[in-house]
């Protein structure tokens, strides 16, 4: 009896703090009242899951789903009041709430998944809890190890270098020939558009089921976004710059390496960004033609079959963490080579 | 006419095509000759290089089939047969067609509704804008046959399953491009808005939409493209019967590399079409906008 107590006054506290907005003259967002609406709406989020978890078997009732809805309210109220804080003077607090407004957002919709699956009765198989999710991750973490292992560590990463640099060296050597350049650029840039992924099966028939027919996949596909936008990349070197070094008497691979390639840097690290992703995909789907029976394809579509579905979606948490790992690393690489863009500055 | 010739680049685009099917000709014949010297000292037939080569470029099953094999079969698979006939190429090209139109027709639109949302509603553009980002580095694909069996148990099969990975993977550019677009039109033309006492909704149509379409088609091109891949991997899962993906993953159960090779090059065709459709497209309505090709 005493706990309920505690519960109900708990879940009023929000209240009050809508109240104290709405009545209180001159209301400002400042960070002070956004941290308090903050906790106050973690404070509901609290009350909200205690319920949803303990209403037994029937579907959650009117006054959950009423509570729930004035709660969204307040999570876009808090978002916006962090959002609205006038950062213009100080660059330091636009980090920081740049990077508070999203990291809330994103735990908000978490909290709204885990609230509709269990208070809704949503299907196991259908859509798991985050929680469930969770679960499922800590308790199989050595066999999601040796599938990251076998598919991003092996399969993910040989390809990506295999493919990049290949296509790296080729754009340079293709440079040299404008015939050359002038016939690859299109069927590149045509090549980029088709559903090349197709050639999973192929490859897996070449190369067998273990790591190298997947890597083989990622190279492929990685080669031509490289090859394109680096050929893009080399022919964008201003005159002028081309002018001083001539006057400087350089060479060729002077004028290479000094000029034309930190210059094409931004069209590199733009490909290297979309195939970070790319080769991910690839990875994964040729394992569903074919596999050793270790690896993130073939788990996702080992555990399909035996419905279990809470680790699949560990599985795509793993691919999801690693892919933003990869393509956060990547960014970092171009912040420090690239910081002379005028994109980069601009930040 | 000559100098025309000179500066386009049909004649190099030709020669690097000619050199690439030389090379697949060649490959063919060093890929399939193992298993067919194989075969020959097995049968202990007497065998040269001209024989060889006939060989190789006739195989049932070959490693890497010649590209007069898969021509062939698909001359074979499209010409010969009904449109209606399960074996047609036709057939299965266009169920993967529909639900690649299907989703993108989605995905565009929710791509610009986010983008619309993004521009206008400051908190919007804080919270959603870098989850935009990251949702594109999961691999989206690689789940696509978990949606579709987990959408196929609560009864939802067919095309509707497929469209909604072809329309994750639209939407994307599309928002991004979007957003970059109708945020391009320069403060002093807002500012001319401004002095006009235009409204919000004036605002929107008169200058910042017709100001963003280069934009949005440069990202449609993009998004096309990538829903029909995303339409040909949803098919692979073992329960979708019809469309290309089915097709190759049938193909690579049976040995059938033809039939793969047919299918691929049947998916590189439409990708190419529907590419070129959008071009075209793009190319009508900024003329009829008396706009300019970014």
């Amino acid at each position: 009896m005493n706990g309920n107590w505690i519960i109900i006054l708990i879940s009023l506290i929000p209240i009050f703090t809508s109240m104290k907005m709405v009545f209180k003259k001159n209301y400002k967002n400042n960070i002070k009242n956004s941290l308090f609406l903050s906790i106050s709406v973690i404070f509901g989020i609290y009350i909200l899951l205690y319920g949803v978890h303990n209403i037994g078997s029937d579907k959650a009732g009117l006054g959950l789903w009423m509570y729930l809805f004035a709660l969204c309210v307040m999570i876009w109220e808090m978002l916006s009041s962090w959002s609205e804080i006038d950062t213009s003077l100080n660059s330091k607090l636009n980090f920081v709430i740049n990077l508070v407004v999203p990291v809330l957002f994103g735990i908000s919709l978490l909290f709204l998944w885990q609230v509709l699956t269990v208070g809704l009765k949503i299907p196991h198989i259908l859509l798991p809890s985050p929680l469930k999710i969770g679960i499922a991750f800590s308790n199989s973490i050595p066999m999601l190890w040796e599938d990251f292992q076998q598919t991003f560590l092996k399969a993910v990463l040989s390809g990506y270098f295999m493919g990049c640099f290949s296509g790296f060296i080729i754009a340079i050597m293709v440079d040299r020939i404008p015939f050359l350049q002038k016939g690859l650029l299109p069927l590149g840039n045509l090549i980029s558009a088709l559903p090349i992924i197709g050639i999973a099966p192929i490859m897996v028939m070449w190369f067998g089921f273990d790591w190298q027919s997947k890597a083989a996949v990622v190279v492929i596909m990685t080669f031509f976004p490289m090859l394109v936008n680096t050929i893009t990349g080399l022919s964008v070197t201003g005159q002028i710059e081309k002018d001083l070094l001539h006057s400087y008497a350089a060479n060729y691979w002077q004028n290479l390496i000094l000029l034309r390639i930190p210059v094409s840097l931004p069209f590199v690290f733009n490909a290297l960004k979309i195939n970070s992703t790319l080769a991910l995909i690839g990875a994964i789907v040729a394992e569903f033609f074919g596999t050793p029976i270790v690896g993130m394809g073939f788990r996702i579509s080992a555990e399909i079959g035996r419905l279990n579905v809470d680790i699949v979606w560990a599985t795509i948490l793993v691919a999801a963490v690693s892919g933003s790992m990869f393509y956060a690393l990547i960014t970092i690489c171009e912040r420090s080579l690239t910081s002379w863009h005028p994109s980069i500055r601009e930040n | 006419m000559i100098r025309r010739l000179r500066d386009s680049s049909l004649i190099p685009v030709s020669v690097v095509v000619a050199f690439i099917i030389l090379i697949w000709y060649a490959g063919a014949v060093y890929l399939n000759s193992p298993v067919l010297i194989d075969r020959y000292e097995r049968q202990k037939t007497e065998w040269n290089f001209e024989k060889l080569r006939q060989d190789a470029w006739a195989m049932e099953r070959p490693i890497l089939p010649a590209p007069h094999q898969i021509l062939k079969d698909m001359n074979k698979s499209i010409l010969q047969r009904k449109v209606t006939s399960k074996r047609s190429l036709v057939y299965h090209g266009w169920v993967t067609i529909s639900s690649t139109l299907v989703g993108f027709g989605i995905g565009a639109l929710l791509g610009i509704v986010l983008a619309v949302g993004i521009v206008y509603i400051p908190t919007l553009n804080r919270s959603v804008m870098p989850w935009i980002i990251a949702s594109q580095t999961i691999p989206i694909l690689a789940i696509a046959p978990m949606i579709i069996v987990g959408l196929g148990s609560i009864g939802l099969t067919g095309l509707f399953p497929k469209s909604i990975i072809s329309a994750y993977l639209c939407f994307f550019p599309v928002t991004i491009g979007m957003v970059k677009g109708l945020r391009s039109p320069d403060p002093i033309h807002m500012d001319l808005m401004k002095t006009y006492c235009a409204s919000d909704s004036h605002t929107f149509f008169k200058l910042r939409w017709p100001s963003s379409t280069p934009f949005l088609f440069a990202s449609l091109k993009v998004s096309i493209a990538i829903s029909l891949v995303g339409a040909i991997v949803g098919e692979l899962p073992a329960g979708a019967q019809a469309g290309l993906g089915a097709r190759l993953l049938t193909g690579s159960y049976y040995g059938q590399t033809i039939q793969i090779w047919s299918a691929l090059i049947c998916a590189s065709i439409l990708a190419a079409i529907l590419v070129f459709l959008m071009i075209a497209i793009e190319k009508i309505v900024l003329k009829k906008m008396g706009g300019r090709l970014v």
